[in-house]
């Protein structure tokens, strides 16, 4: 065995092995740089016939392009004093947005687990159906929020409901798609050991899968809590209640109630600001087990 | 040309490496022996300044390299090469891309990024692979190689650093012994032959004793034995490991050897089904 190390190979070997790398690699090359000629090409071509269509163009808008924000922040500016009593009326409608989004975030992850256990190879009860689940996520995820809304809010009504359902819906077809990307990379060893103590699927999952997933769900779950706060907002400018019925208001008036959008703006932030600190240090408590 | 010296290293409240000092004065093959959290692996990781010291100097031909700063530290890196258990390439790609790597430290991020490398590199890494008797592999991607491959295309990345030093933290440890052979051989040519310096983690005795000039033990971060092979012996072994009588290196050595190689490795094949 120790020969093989100290023995080059032929000369005439070793040529060829030098001529196919270099060949390889000159090909690779020349596929790469066809490959960035081709994206270079076809974003400035695709900008070009964008820019074309567009009513306005995007060289002659791109200068007005702070005007919008500007003229928000000298008007909230010049009547800073309003801005704490804007943010203190705004609240009541933050409470209802967030909850939207935290009743939301709850059931559709809670759906989205069982789709993403029954559509993962591996560990699906029903292999056979797995297709079955995985479409039915897919078509979930496919149909905007706002449509969903909007259909429920002319059945339903306005509201906080509609808005509710609408994003759960749409949790539940991301979740189940997420969700099921990290049940793929559990290790399936620990399931095999319960599975040879004579475990049921539903033990099998709960002792086997649950504990080393239950962080990455956990983390995915506050990423979307933090989505779906956005969504909500949103939702209230099609009549679902929440601070986004409130924005509408405050934009659509234009000058005068620019204070308070900024008040509004002002609060959104902070608010996805604290759930994003509040899930990181969660995140930590999960995977490290403190603060 | 190598001096440390009171190098110290506290992870909280433990003292990983606890002021060691000593100095290799020529391209010598240096074992350093001793248990599981001894400090071995946290002294090669702060010599190529992978982990920072939390305290003492290494001198390298009169500079202190842990003074180092960013590119000043790449360049040492560059200069100090590493080889590690797990082999640490990169699976997806091929192995000549493996052993190219060795020169990243002279070559532009952008070039890096789209895998331009001169015509001499290239045939160098092959020449490289050619002398490591593993040029046949070199289009594989290095994840379809075995243990033993795996471990010279590392070695052979480390040859392309043209370094000075080159430190090795249990280079054998997950390899059979066949190709554990062949990887510490491999070790000692480039020894000998390109008098470059190597020092290495080694968790068996038999190998510290075979390839190595010089041998240091270390127990709970402090230096306990320092000297050529021959002195170390099962009473200075059973110290540095802090063992008592019961403690038989034989039981689990690999070593393979001379008349009773029959029933040693019937022994070994024992222990082994004994163990899975």
């Amino acid at each position: 065995m120790a020969e093989t190390t100290t023995s080059a190979m032929q000369r005439a070997d070793i040529e060829t092995v030098r001529e196919d790398y270099l060949h390889m690699a000159q090909r690779r090359r020349l596929y790469s740089g066809v490959l960035i000629l081709i994206f270079a090409v076809l974003m400035i071509s695709g900008f070009n016939t964008a820019d074309g269509r567009n009513a306005g163009g995007f060289w002659d808008g791109l200068h007005r392009l702070g005007d919008f924000p500007a003229d928000l922040i000298s008007e909230a500016y010049a009547k800073a004093a309003n801005l704490p009593g804007h943010v203190l009326n705004a609240l009541p409608a933050l409470i209802e947005t967030v909850n939207i989004a935290a009743v939301a975030t709850i059931l559709g992850c809670a759906g989205g687990v069982i789709f993403s256990l029954l559509g993962t190879r591996g560990l699906a009860y029903w292999p056979r159906l797995i297709p079955v689940f995985r479409r039915i996520t897919d078509v979930l995820r496919a149909i905007p929020e706002v449509v969903v809304a909007l259909v429920l809010i002319f059945i339903m009504g306005g509201g906080p409901v509609p808005a509710m359902i609408a994003i759960a819906l749409h949790t539940a077809g991301a979740m189940g798609k997420l969700f099921s990307e990290v049940n793929e990379n559990t290790d399936l060893k620990p399931v095999e050991g319960l599975q040879s103590v004579g475990a049921t699927w539903g033990q099998r999952i709960w002792l086997g899968v649950i504990p080393q997933v239950l962080p990455n769900y956990f983390s995915y779950g506050l990423l979307r809590f933090e989505i779906n706060i956005r969504a909500s907002a949103i939702l209230g400018f099609v009549g679902a209640g929440g601070i986004g019925y409130e924005l509408k208001n405050a934009l659509t008036f234009g000058h005068g109630k620019f204070d308070e959008a900024a008040a509004i703006f002002l609060v959104l932030f902070l608010t996805i600001v604290a759930v994003d600190q509040l899930s990181s240090s969660l995140r930590n408590y999960l995977t490290k087990g403190s603060f | 040309m190598l001096e440390v010296r009171n190098l110290t290293r506290v992870f909280g409240s433990n003292i990983a490496v606890d002021r060691v000092s000593f100095s290799i004065d020529r391209p010598a093959f240096v074992g350093i022996i001793g248990r599981s959290g001894a400090g071995k692996s946290t002294l090669l990781r702060m010599m190529n300044r992978l982990t920072d010291a939390t305290d003492g100097e290494i001198l390298v031909d009169g500079s202190n390299v842990l003074a180092y700063r960013n590119a000043d530290a790449r360049a040492w890196q560059s200069r100090c090469a590493m080889i590690f258990q797990q082999f640490n390439l990169v699976p997806r790609l091929d192995v000549v891309s493996n052993v190219l790597h060795g020169k990243l430290n002279q070559a532009s991020t952008l070039a890096t990024m789209f895998n331009l490398w001169s015509k001499a590199d290239i045939s160098r890494a092959i020449d490289i692979l050619d002398r490591l008797g593993i040029a046949e592999q070199a289009s594989k991607r290095a994840e379809a190689l075995s243990g033993g491959q795996q471990q010279r295309v590392a070695i052979a990345r480390a040859l392309m650093q043209d370094p000075q030093i080159i430190l090795a933290d249990e280079p054998i440890a997950s390899l059979d012994p066949m190709n554990a052979q062949i990887v510490m051989d491999t070790l000692k040519r480039i020894n000998t032959e390109d008098g470059r310096m190597v020092i290495a983690n080694l968790h068996t005795l038999d190998t510290a004793r075979q390839y190595c000039d010089r041998v240091i033990g270390m127990r709970d971060g402090s230096i306990v034995f320092d000297g050529t092979p021959a002195q170390l012996t099962t009473g200075v072994a059973r110290d540095i490991y802090g063992a008592d009588e019961t403690f038989n290196e034989f039981a689990t050595s690999t070593k393979i050897s001379g008349p009773q190689a029959k029933a040693k490795k019937r022994a070994t094949k024992l222990e082994l089904q004994g163990l899975t």
